[in-house]
Parts: structure tokens; C-alpha cells; sequence
């Protein structure tokens, strides 16, 4: 049986790269290869999942230098010899290991006014949204983001201007400007504007090729700023 | 930065955008075409000097320049060279020098 030759990030700040070998299976995930680790051979790894079948988004890392979902990822398809290169996800602060802080992440999603607020109470019957319409197309494009973190890792704007929103709370809002339901559209579009808001995305799709969910942010994105733009000159921002 | 000002600088730098693409189109071709007889200063002066529409043409090329680049340098500057508030006044006293420039290169071939 062939072997993975497999480099892990260890420790947080200034760690090193941690080799380990480990056996090669059909059908092996890049999340079977840390587990067996794990499990085998370094019970301090610490890393991170839950549902393992691309639900919850938590076990995403960088493999052999892309951000990826790990759980979902076969080691035949990312790679071509024996070696794998993991680590944390890059624009994250690494808590240890492969564990990254996902804080300012979340935080973004709600400085980027990611909470839906309607007008409805429990009182009211529920609103009837039509499948086709153009409103509801443009949400269900958008709507299946799983909070992984892959895009954020991937974009190089979030890595030069730290304050960015990036792509998946943008991406986010995007799905609540085009709600019907939706009763805060010009705080939205205000919250997205900005040197740290949609303007600032170059729409180099990084985003948009690694999301695992197959979205594009860069699509809502464009959007944002289009809206923004029509608010802007209507002067209603 | 406020939202809207930040997204007239978007529209003002994606308008310019449109403008230099077709003056750089014609600019090429005019060039293009100028030079399969070879290349003279007498030949430019005589194209360009009292011509209306080459000063209208060129004027709104420098006029989209002086937009467009310096939104640009503003990007550049506030990504990779962490530039905070000073910024605005350094890339719009560029946007100056550009617009000055270029108005001067004009009415040195126009007059």
C-alpha cells in the first residue's frame, strides 16, 4: 500500500510544518487523512468538523495550497504525487493547528447587515414569494452558503485590507437586498459601501472558483455595487 | 469614506473606463494609419493644429485620464502601501498634474 507523505501545520504565531506518513485508501478524503492522524499517530492535532458531508462548513483548510473543504475533497483529486501539504485556512488568525478563529468573520456577516429583518410578526400568515420571479432567481443563486470560509481565505483583497467585508458577508447581504421580505434595503446598501465594502472587491473571482458550494460572490458582488450605484444617484444613501 | 461618495468614485472611475477605451481605440488606429507613410512632426502639426475636433477628442481623453487614474492610485495606494486619510489629497493633487499636463500637450499641437 502506497503512502501519503503529509506536512501539517502545528501550533499557532510562528509553528513549523509537522511531517507524518499515512497510509493511501481509494476514496480517501483530505478529512480521513487528518483524522487518521489524529487518531494514529499525534492526538494533540487539533483540528476541526462536524457533519462531514459538506453541511456545516467548519473542517475547511488549506490543501497543497488552496482553500478547500476538507471533508468533501478526495486525495485523488488534489493530488498528483505522494505529498500533501495542509495547513490553516491563510487569512485567519490560527487558534493551534489547523484550527483557525473565525471571529472576525462572523463579524463582518453582521457589520455587512447579514440579520434578515422583516415586517411580518408570527401573526401574520406567511409571505408568498413566487419562484420566478426575478427577486427570488437572483436569492437562490446566492442563498446555500455554508459559512466555510473558503472564499475569505481566498481573496487577496481581504488579505491586503484587512478591514474588507469579503465575499461571503457580501455575498450574504446581496440575498437579503434582493428578499422581498426585507424591510432595511438602503441600511444594507449604506453598510456595503464604503473603502471596506463592495467597491473595494477587483473581481478577480478567487471567490467564486474555490467556493465548494459552487456560488459566486463575485456575481452578488456586482450586484451590490449596481444597486448602490442606482440608491447613489436616486440620492436615497 | 461615505457610502455615497464612495460610490460616485465607483460610477466616476467605470464611466472614464468606457471614455478611454473607445479614445484609446481611435488614438491607436489614428496612429496606425498615420505612420504607413512614415512620421513627421510637420505631418501631426498639420492634422492637429486649429482642428476642433482633435482638441474636443484629446481634451476628453485628458479629462477621463485625470479621472480615472487617479481613483485607481487611490486603490493602490490604500491596499498595498497602507495609506490612510492623506491619501485623497496626494492622488488629487496627481489627478492635477495629469489634467495640466495633458492640457498643455494639447494646446502645444492645437495652437
Amino acid at each position: 500500500m502506497s503512502k501519503l507523505k503529509v506536512s501539517v501545520w502545528r501550533s499557532a504565531g510562528s509553528g513549523a510544518q509537522e511531517y507524518f506518513d499515512v497510509p493511501r485508501k481509494e476514496n480517501q478524503t483530505i478529512l480521513d487523512v487528518v483524522t487518521y492522524i489524529q487518531r494514529n499517530l499525534d492526538p494533540t492535532l487539533s483540528y476541526r468538523y462536524a457533519c462531514r458531508v459538506g453541511m456545516c462548513g467548519s473542517c475547511a483548510m488549506s490543501v497543497n495550497g488552496k482553500a478547500r473543504w476538507t471533508c468533501r475533497t478526495h486525495v485523488d483529486k488534489v493530488c498528483d504525487s505522494d505529498a500533501l501539504d495542509l495547513r490553516p485556512l491563510e487569512n485567519f488568525p490560527v487558534v493551534k493547528d489547523l484550527v483557525c478563529d473565525m471571529q472576525t468573520f462572523f463579524d463582518k456577516q453582521k457589520k455587512a447587515g447579514g440579520a434578515f429583518l422583516g415586517a411580518h410578526t408570527r401573526e401574520d400568515s406567511v409571505a408568498l414569494i413566487k419562484p420566478d420571479s426575478s427577486g427570488r432567481m437572483a436569492v437562490d443563486e446566492a442563498i446555500e452558503c455554508i459559512g466555510c470560509g473558503v472564499c475569505y481565505a481566498s481573496c487577496d483583497v481581504v488579505k491586503w485590507k484587512p478591514d474588507y467585508l469579503g465575499p461571503a458577508a457580501l455575498n450574504r447581504t446581496w440575498t437579503l437586498v434582493k428578499d422581498e421580505r426585507d424591510t432595511r434595503r438602503l441600511d444594507r446598501l449604506r453598510a456595503v459601501s464604503g473603502d471596506a465594502g463592495c467597491h473595494s472587491c477587483h473581481s478577480q473571482m478567487s471567490c467564486t472558483q474555490r467556493c465548494p458550494k459552487l456560488l459566486s460572490p463575485t456575481h452578488s458582488i456586482s450586484g451590490l455595487k449596481r444597486e448602490v450605484s442606482r440608491a447613489a444617484l436616486k440620492g436615497e444613501l | 469614506m461615505s457610502p455615497r461618495h464612495s460610490a460616485f468614485l465607483w460610477l466616476a472611475q467605470r464611466v472614464s473606463a468606457l471614455v478611454l477605451a473607445f479614445c484609446v481605440l481611435v488614438h491607436l488606429i489614428t496612429m496606425i494609419i498615420v505612420v504607413q507613410g512614415g512620421l513627421t512632426a510637420a505631418e501631426i502639426l498639420a492634422r492637429t493644429q486649429g482642428s476642433i475636433p482633435w482638441l474636443l477628442f484629446y481634451s476628453l481623453f485628458v479629462i477621463a485620464v485625470a479621472i480615472h487614474a487617479p481613483i485607481g492610485l487611490r486603490h493602490i495606494a490604500r491596499e498595498h502601501l497602507k495609506l490612510g486619510s492623506g491619501v485623497e489629497v496626494i492622488v488629487s493633487l496627481f489627478g492635477l498634474l495629469l489634467l495640466i499636463l495633458g492640457s498643455r500637450a494639447i494646446w502645444g499641437v492645437f495652437s
